[in-house]
Parts: C-alpha cells; structure tokens; sequence
C-alpha cells in the first residue's frame, strides 16, 4: 500500500541523525517533528527566525509574537533563541544548518526543484525556498509520486518555474525513496506492498533499479 | 537625545505619494499596525511597499492595498492575500517577489554601506534573469543589490527616549534589518521607557538607527494561523 503522509513523514525522520540542525517546510515536512527516532536529539529551525521551535501550543496559550515560517502559533523548547531575519539565512546560507526537508510540485532527474509558481494559476512567492534549495548541502524532498491527475512529478526535465537547480540529492515519496545521482534517479526502496513496476510507471524520469529494493522498514 | 513623537499622526509627517517605504514583519507577526492604519487614513498613494508579506484582507498592508495606496510591492510571500492576487494578475499591481533571505540581507546591506553582494539563492531561476553570475568556490551566485527607503517603519516590543529597541520572539523578524535601511526609521512600540531604563545589553536595535519612537494606542495582534493542541 502506499503511504500517506504520516508514512512518508516518518521515513524521513530516520534520515536524522544526533545532533543536527533541522530547517523543516510547510505541510509533510512539518510532520516529520513528531517522528524524531529515540535517543537522538535534533534542533529544529523556522526561518522566520527561532531555534529550538516546540510543539503546538496548548489551547488558549497562543502567542501571537511567536509562530513559525506557516505562520502557525508554535512554541520554543527549553534553550531556544530568536534572531532575525538576516541572521536566519546566514545560518542556512552559510550551511549550518545539517537538513533542509521541503515539498515540491516537480522534481528532474539533475535534481532540479519547482515549487513556488504555476504560471497564470498560482503565485505565492518563493518566501525562503529558493535560499534553502541554494545553501542546503543535504535536502530531502517530502511529496506524493504523482499529482492529482496522476501525472508524475519525477521528470527528465522540470516544466514549472524553477525553484533552484542540481540541489534535491533524495526524495521520499508514497510509494519510493529516490537518490539522485549523477542526473539520474536511483531506486532504494519500496514502500511496503508497491512493486518496482509500479513505481517505474510512476517515474517519467530515468530510473536506475538495483536487482534488490528493499521495502521501507517503518 | 529624545525621539520620542506624542502619536502616529505626528510620526508619519513627511510621507508623502511615490514614495518607497519598508514596513517590518513576518506575515502579520511583528507588523507596524498602528502605523499602518495611520497610512490608510493619510490616503498618501504610488507608495512602493518593501515588506516579506502583503498582509491579509483586511489587516496590516491589506488595508493599503483595498484603499489601492500601493503602487508596487517587494516581498517574497504573498499567498495570503486574495485582493493582491487579484490587482496583480490584472496588472493593476506590480509586484517584486525576491527570496526571503536576500531580501533580508538586501534591507541589512542598505543600511550597512553595501552596494550589492553575492548570493546563490535563486541563480538558474527567473529571479536570476539579467543578474551579474560569478562563481566562488566552484558555484555560481548572483549579484543582488541594497535596498533602502525614504521611511522604514518598524515595531519593537520596548523601546526607550533614545530610539533603542528590544524585539520579542519571533516578532523580530525583518524588523532590524529595515530600521538600518530607511532614510528616516520611525518606531512604533508597545512600551516605551525613558533612556536608561533598558539594559544595554539586551537592546536589539541602536538608537542611531532609529529617528523617531512613538508609543502604539493599540495592538490587536491578530494571529494567522491559530494551531494548539490539547491539555
């Protein structure tokens, strides 16, 4: 069966690793936070400018001076700090910050990200994505396999407005976790019951398979 | 040396139509709001709005944009706003959208002496079309200019008879970076204290960047996005 979100959220929180500073986008990757595998400790960063961001606030805490880059209330952990703007994206610019996690809409095989613009349709602004695709050295790319019209979102080439170029090295998706390498999309593994061929027809882009993929262990 | 302005009518004297203006923010967190209706009431128009967001509806720079003061935004998000996306897909609207952390170091080299700098966000995306493109250390980055205005406006948590300014959490924001960047810096905040009543130590914001301070009436602070969980 392929995963939902939750499923796709928690494959990638065993992608952290102790110690890490952890810049997390809107929607899927804002799940992975629930997911933290024991005995590691991770610190998560919104760039709109704290570290150390907590959980939800309990109802009728809510401050309306502390939200995250969602713009959604939030709370800071013990040894949390808050800085500005400009601070921010030096932290992400100047790669202090270990995983950048984001969605996207389209995703080529050089590893080529679009998610801030449909043309005529939607246009919302590229807010932080395109100086996180630009710096991250290692950014994991959280999204369904295909669109709502069933069309796949792993290209040859991206058809959308770019995002930033040659930076997505690995996607997680419902059905596959993908490495792109040398501008090809590498199949590691399955989710669990989704058979090769399956994600084969859901990859427009070049896919290199192994003899074995492993199903996703979550 | 006193900056302190009796209220918002008196602190927003001088600005006038065409004039660009920074007005600090994250979405509707940390914004100017009482300067902001200040601005809807002047009726001032042409106005060029260098802000990360354009405000909702009917709170913070949306107000503006129903009244149609605005003749040009710089920003990096949008989304929130349907009368924005609505007066920029007719054109009526033009709209400047540059990624979040170079408009923020673009607002700090403003106000730092520093003409452009170089940054690899954005290089091989339509942002980087008819930039400069140099590589440093085997990468590409692209030159991007300062930014000033004619006012920033700014909101502070506390501030003090000199113009010295304490941001709180995450209402800091871009607040910073704009009180260098403008011509004249008007702060509005919630407290204000005579000088030598902050502690030098936590002040965020000099005074010598700030040029006038006035106490806000009234801070609705409305949240975007209400999320809680349980007890």
């Amino acid at each position: 069966m392929s995963l939902d979100k939750i499923g796709i959220a928690k494959r990638i929180a065993q992608e952290l690793r102790d110690g890490w500073y952890v810049n997390l986008g809107i929607g899927i990757p804002t799940l992975v936070a629930n997911y933290i595998p024991p005995g590691i400790e991770v610190e998560f960063q919104s760039e709109n400018g704290i570290l150390g961001m907590g959980p939800f606030p309990f109802e009728g805490e809510e401050d309306a001076d502390l939200i995250n880059a969602g713009k959604q209330t939030i709370t800071a952990r013990e040894g949390a700090v808050y800085f500005d703007s400009a601070t921010s994206f030096a932290m992400i610019r100047g790669q202090h910050v270990q995983l950048t996690v984001l969605g996207a809409m389209e995703v080529s095989q050089d590893g080529d990200i679009a998610n801030w613009k449909i043309p005529g349709k939607m246009v919302k602004g590229m807010g932080g994505a395109m100086d996180l695709v630009a710096s991250a050295d290692n950014i994991i790319v959280a999204m369904m396999h295909t669109n709502k019209a069933g069309i796949s979102k792993l290209l040859k080439k991206c058809t959308l407005p770019l995002t930033g170029v040659n930076c997505v090295k690995k996607i997680v998706t419902n059905l596959a976790v993908i490495d792109i390498k040398e501008n090809k999309f590498h199949l590691k593994e399955r989710a669990p019951g989704i058979s090769v061929q399956e994600i084969k027809n859901a990859t427009a882009g070049e896919l290199i398979i192994p003899e074995t993929v492993p199903e996703m262990n979550i | 040396m006193n900056k302190v302005i009796k209220n918002k009518e008196e602190a927003l004297i001088g600005i006038q139509d065409n004039m660009t203006i920074m007005l600090g923010g994250f979405g509707l967190c940390g914004i100017p709001e009482n300067s902001i209706s200040q601005l809807a009431k002047m009726g001032v128009t042409g106005l060029t709005c260098i802000s990360n967001n354009a405000g909702v509806d009917d709170f913070g720079l949306g107000l503006l944009l129903q009244r149609k003061q605005i003749k040009k935004m710089i920003s990096s998000y949008v989304g929130e706003n349907d009368e924005f996306e609505r007066q920029m897909l007719s054109g009526e609207l033009e709209v400047d959208l540059i990624p979040q952390g170079s408009l923020a170091e673009r607002c700090r080299a403003g106000g730092a002496g520093i003409p452009a700098f170089y940054t690899p966000a954005g290089y091989g995306t339509e942002i980087s079309r008819n930039k400069e493109v140099r590589e440093y250390n085997g990468k590409p980055h692209i030159l991007e200019t300062a930014l000033t205005a004619d006012f920033a406006i700014v909101k502070a948590w506390k501030g003090d008879s000199s113009g010295n300014l304490i941001y709180k959490a995450t209402a800091r924001n871009f607040n910073p970076m704009m009180a260098m960047a403008g011509k004249i810096t008007i702060a509005e905040v919630e407290e204000l204290v005579p000088a030598g009543e902050l502690n030098p130590n936590e002040i965020h914001t000099p005074g010598i960047f700030v040029q006038r301070i006035f106490q806000g009436e009234k801070f609705e602070k409305r949240i975007e996005q209400l999320t809680t969980r349980s007890k």
